[in-house]
């Protein structure tokens, strides 16, 4: 069992208020996973350059001097703050050269994402806790996926913990557990996708990131997902554009949505929607089975 | 009527008050107000109440029911009345899977949708739904009735017993074993009286009947060979 919510606005006058309306969701998801919790949130776009989230799990880890280093390094633009064991860095550079960068001069530092516009947060712990750790409530961004965890098919540890980034922007939450992992892993390592754990949902994000290197767009992704993936998913979605949900086609783990003008809400119970403004008059239903449903920004 | 309301009085606390009206109904009426997804609210009831349930109810709301008239004025979590032994289950708003699975007895009314494995493995049950109905319904359904209003997804009726299914729009597919059966008189008197019943006012003769093939009731002796 985990619990997975994600909020999407539509309206952008909410976009100061995203941590705010999402802390009591991420923490009403407590008894569904109270081992570990994150979220990714999207917003404050760098638009020339690359932003990535770092953690070191010393909260007095020397972030301005790796700054300094990367600086030097790569001769481009660094702008850095620190959010408790997570410091989040704004490059000038691409992506791709700063994460190499990284791995190669400071393999102490665990790169949680890169991309233009997310930042992923997690951490082990009860989720009041680490919303609290993060400062959720005070965040801002256009749309914000979360999990909170229960353990079974690997241990309690920050390399278990969701949300899942295997691709720049991509992000992805799971409630279930895949059976084809290992295969699908290696087959992917082939293709050139990187993998940080032996965790099913990481397969699972690798796996969309694959597509999308391959020209999909993020239905085409889903779809093609929904034939190679075996097992148990309700999956949400994060692109810098946009969210997504699907579920497996028997539809094993819950999910429910709901709809108004302001926003789209994914939750896997109803419980974790009923703080949202407008909640009572809002379309509430359950995603079908193996169909997709994606909300996305032109 | 005595009102509860779940934002100050806890789901045991409101639930051992309405099973404490099974040795001695001192008060018939209840109502449950600020349900927000709370799972088993009003379960386990065995006593001739009416329950209002205001909001939305998580799992398992009114599951095993015996006697009592549930009414859930919202949405419904998964199992809705699963085990329902008599009584009244009645959702305003849509069901989500496993609504009166397992049930033996008593009437459950989805306004609304239902979700996957609606009515699956029922024993006697009667399940009437306004709208659709998802995949694999009355998976192994032993008897009762299921009636769809809406239409019914893949897979209806797998491996059935002796439910018998009434469909009012379109199947998606039919499940193993599961094959449409002709309406004859007796089965539109059955179906008039049951949407009565139910409060719904659909047309009893624009309905199609499904039932078991009764194929996979005994083994083949043509298969003894496989083994």
């Amino acid at each position: 069992m985990c619990g997975i919510v994600g909020l999407y606005l539509k309206n952008p006058a909410l976009e100061s208020q995203i941590g705010a309306l999402f802390e009591p969701m991420l923490i009403a998801m407590t008894d569904r996973g109270p081992d570990s919790a994150g979220f990714a949130i999207y917003g404050d776009e760098v638009e020339n350059g690359t932003k990535l989230t770092l953690r070191h799990e010393d909260m007095n880890y020397d972030w301005a001097a790796l700054a300094e280093s990367v600086k030097a390094g790569l001769d481009t633009s660094v702008d850095f703050f620190q959010n408790a064991t997570v410091a989040v860095f704004k490059l000038g550079c691409d992506a791709a050269a700063a994460t190499a960068f990284i791995e190669e001069t400071a393999p102490e530092v665990l790169i949680l994402s890169a991309g233009h516009s997310i930042e992923i947060l997690k951490e082990v712990g009860l989720p009041e806790h680490i919303a609290e750790t993060f400062n959720l409530k005070g965040m801002k961004g256009s749309h914000i996926i979360g999990h909170t965890r229960m353990a079974t098919e690997s241990a309690v540890t920050m390399a278990g913990s969701h949300p899942f980034s295997t691709g720049e922007d991509l992000c992805l939450v799971h409630n279930g557990s895949l059976s084809n992992h290992n295969r699908l892993r290696l087959e992917l390592k082939r293709q050139g996708i990187h993998f940080e754990t032996e965790n099913d949902s990481e397969v699972g994000a690798g796996y969309l990131m694959h597509r999308l290197q391959q020209g999909d767009t993020l239905t085409e992704a889903l779809e093609n997902a929904l034939k190679e993936l075996d097992g148990f998913f309700t999956f949400t979605i994060g692109t810098r554009n946009g969210f997504a949900v699907v579920r497996d086609p028997i539809a094993c783990k819950p999910a429910v949505l709901a709809e108004t003008d302001d926003y789209v809400a994914m939750a896997s119970e109803y419980q974790a929607l009923t703080t949202l403004p407008g909640i009572e008059n809002a379309k509430v239903w359950e995603p079908e089975a193996a169909k997709i449903y994606v909300w996305e920004r032109s | 009527m005595k009102t509860l309301d779940l934002a100050n009085t806890s789901l045991r606390e409101i639930n051992q008050a309405l099973h404490e009206q099974a040795s001695e109904c001192t008060e018939r009426e209840w109502k449950i107000t600020g349900a927000k997804g709370d799972h088993n609210i009003a379960c386990g009831l065995d006593a001739a109440l009416s329950v209002d349930i205001e909001g939305h109810a998580g799992y398992y709301c009114a599951g095993m029911n015996k006697k009592a008239h549930v009414v859930v004025h919202g949405n419904a979590g998964q199992g809705v009345a699963e085990n329902m032994m008599s009584g009244t289950v009645r959702v305003k708003g849509q069901a989500s899977q496993s609504a009166g699975a397992t049930a033996h007895g008593g009437l459950l009314v989805i306004e609304g949708d239902a979700g996957a494995r609606c009515g699956i493995s029922m024993k006697g049950v009667e399940i009437v739904v306004g709208g659709n109905v998802g995949h694999m319904s009355c998976f192994m359904g032993q008897a009762g009735a299921l009636v769809v209003c809406g239409d019914a997804g893949d897979a209806l009726g797998d491996s059935l017993y002796e439910t018998k299914i009434f469909v009012k729009g379109s199947v998606a597919s039919l499940g193993a074993d599961c094959i449409e059966k002709e309406m004859r008189d007796e089965h539109i008197e059955y179906l008039t009286d049951l949407l009565n019943r139910a409060g719904m006012d659909e047309d009893p003769k624009s309905f199609k009947r499904y039932g078991s093939a009764r194929n996979l009731y005994n083994f083949k002796v043509d298969n003894a060979s496989a083994y």
